[in-house]
């Protein structure tokens, strides 16, 4: 490190980016937001079997107490609106996640009254496929989401209005 | 002088208790509900308007996410359905192993219910129990389909493969054991005072008022209306199981949980019945117009090969008329109405959902109670959106 350790062990060395990095990815806090099947297996997933709370993901009730959306089944044309109201009343930083192939894609439902992927009106994060996807496959995503959370630069900087937050392109 | 006037309140479709996307706007005098006007639609894909472009074959898929908490229960509807159409004859394995996954799913369905309606209330404990038994019942699922929700396991005439050896002792594992599980939940909540305040008493409904406005399933029987159609419309060899119909005398929150306890307890006797009933057999019926060959031929003959894709591309073309075929879903009667024109997709497919009838009654089960009954009427009738909107 080249710096003297004056009290041993004790005390780590590390960037403010890193820390509020590593303090954001292992506080995700999602919003119950079931919109079909797929809430069932996110249920599933937050419940005993495969226990969410592990990984320090509690699912709020309220956007403005999340930082995380997973839109978790098929998003019809009358539902967009309101996915949108609750998106822009999470507070920044703020990830989405698509679950499942009607979120990703609009999967088989190719109709009139479904949206053909929530990436036309939200940036995504993290897609998952299946239909619906297992729990490992939500596990899975949620620590790629992870990975991505601690590639973030200047995430302190941005947090105290010192110039924007840094996402680089791939992970 | 003072003036009062009722207050308008938006619940939904963003919110912890409704169920998925149910939209209500409440009118509220202080805390007591005066009227409630459900708003639906918010899930509606178009499954009825998907299956005139799909073959027979192609819609099963569809029915898997209508009610996806028992997807089993769909399939089966909606094959009995074609199999009235086309007058096929099932082998009696298939017939059994149906009834047996259509009581699994029950009990599944039930268990969703249960971990949701003591969430919603405030009791969290039953929401992690009831979650542990169901995962059992989805490790089963996959066994058996590869799929852990979606199954699409049933086919026209039988089913798409036989069931594995380890299915029998893993079937009836769970069912000696789920019993007991069944007084653990009912140790968590039929004497806790907490929940028999908030369950007795609330959301009740006059047998008459039930009837008239066709409620179905738990949410009928809780109002004792002793009618159930496995035993009184038999499909798919019920009427060779015995079985009791529970039904509540109180009409309210309690009376139904009651029900859907017993059903639950019931579902594992007609299970064990079918396990003992098993024998050895073919899975599919002898009638190639509308089955797909086994899959030995298909690999190994060029005539199976040229079967199966005739009917994956194809399909079979059902005889012009009008077929209507009710089964006992969880949640009431799920219907399936089909008119054919001759040609090898229906020219209308009608689903009768048991949630969207019964989601009617919300308005008497919830006038004149506090908004935090409501939730737990809500979670009484037990809707799935999927169903309502399609």
């Amino acid at each position: 490190m080249g710096v003297d350790n004056p009290l041993g062990d004790n005390v780590i060395t590390t960037s403010l980016d890193l820390l509020v990095n590593w303090s954001r990815k292992s506080s995700i806090w999602p919003m119950t937001f079931g919109l079909a099947c797929c809430a069932i297996e996110m249920m599933a997933t937050g419940a005993s079997h495969n226990d969410l709370d592990r990984f320090g993901i509690i699912f709020r009730a309220s956007p403005r107490q999340s930082d995380c959306i997973i839109i978790a089944g098929t998003v019809t044309k009358k539902m967009l609106p309101v996915i949108k109201t609750v998106y822009e009343q999470m507070p920044e930083p703020k990830w989405v996640i698509a679950m499942g192939a009607c979120a990703c894609s609009g999967g088989i439902f190719d109709t009139y009254s479904v949206v053909q992927g929530i990436d036309e009106a939200l940036p995504v994060d993290v897609y998952i496929p299946g239909c619906p996807p297992r729990p490992e496959a939500l596990l899975f995503g949620l620590m790629k989401l992870q990975d991505k959370i601690m590639t973030e630069r200047n995430s302190f900087g941005s947090a105290i209005g010192l110039g924007e937050r840094y996402i680089p392109e791939t992970v | 002088m003072a003036t009062t006037e009722t207050m308008t309140l938006n619940m939904g479709p963003q919110h912890p208790s409704t169920h998925g996307v149910l939209r209500l706007v409440l009118e509220l005098d202080g805390e007591v509900v005066v009227k409630v006007t459900p708003h639906i639609g918010y899930l509606h894909r178009g499954i009825e308007k998907l299956s005139e472009y799909r073959t027979y074959h192609q819609i099963l898929p569809l029915t898997d996410r209508l009610d996806y908490l028992a997807p089993m229960s769909n399939n089966l509807g909606y094959i009995l359905a074609v199999e009235k159409l086309m007058d096929v004859e099932v082998p009696e394995r298939a017939e059994t192993i149906r009834i047996i996954m259509a009581e699994l799913t029950r009990i599944e369905s039930h268990l969703v219910w249960i971990a949701c309606h003591a969430l919603d209330i405030g009791a969290m404990t039953v929401f992690i129990y009831a979650f542990r038994e169901r995962e059992t019942v989805m490790e089963i699922y996959e066994l058996i389909s590869g799929a852990r929700m979606t199954s699409n396991f049933f086919r026209v005439g039988g089913l798409s493969q036989d069931v594995p050896d380890e299915f029998v002792k893993k079937v009836s594992d769970f069912i000696d054991v789920m019993p007991g599980y069944l007084d653990q939940y009912e140790g968590l909540l039929t004497t806790n005072p907490i929940w028999l305040k908030r369950t007795v008493g609330n959301g009740v409904i006059s047998a008459e008022d039930a009837i008239d406005i066709g409620l179905t399933g738990p949410a009928l029987r809780g109002s004792g209306v002793d009618w159930d159609l496995r035993r009184d419309n038999p499909y798919c060899g019920y009427e060779k199981y015995q079985f009791k119909v529970p039904t509540g005398d109180k009409c309210d929150t309690f009376d139904r949980y009651k029900v859907r306890l017993v059903e639950m307890r019931e579902a594992c006797k007609i299970v064990r019945q079918g396990l003992d009933k098993l024998k050895p057999g073919p899975v599919l019926a002898d009638s190639p117009q509308v089955c797909y060959p086994p899959k030995e031929s298909v690999y190994n003959s060029i005539e199976g090969l040229i079967h199966h894709f005739k009917i994956a591309s194809e399909g079979f073309a059902a005889p012009e008329g009008e077929v209507y075929q009710g089964v006992e879903a969880p949640k009431g009667e799920l219907g399936f109405y089909i008119v054919s024109d001759g040609g090898n997709k229906p020219e209308r497919l009608r689903i009768r959902p048991p949630s969207f009838v019964n989601l009617q009654a919300i308005e008497q089960m919830s006038v004149g109670s506090m908004i935090a009954d409501l939730v737990a009427v809500i979670g009484t009738l037990d809707i799935v959106l999927g169903e309502i909107d399609r």
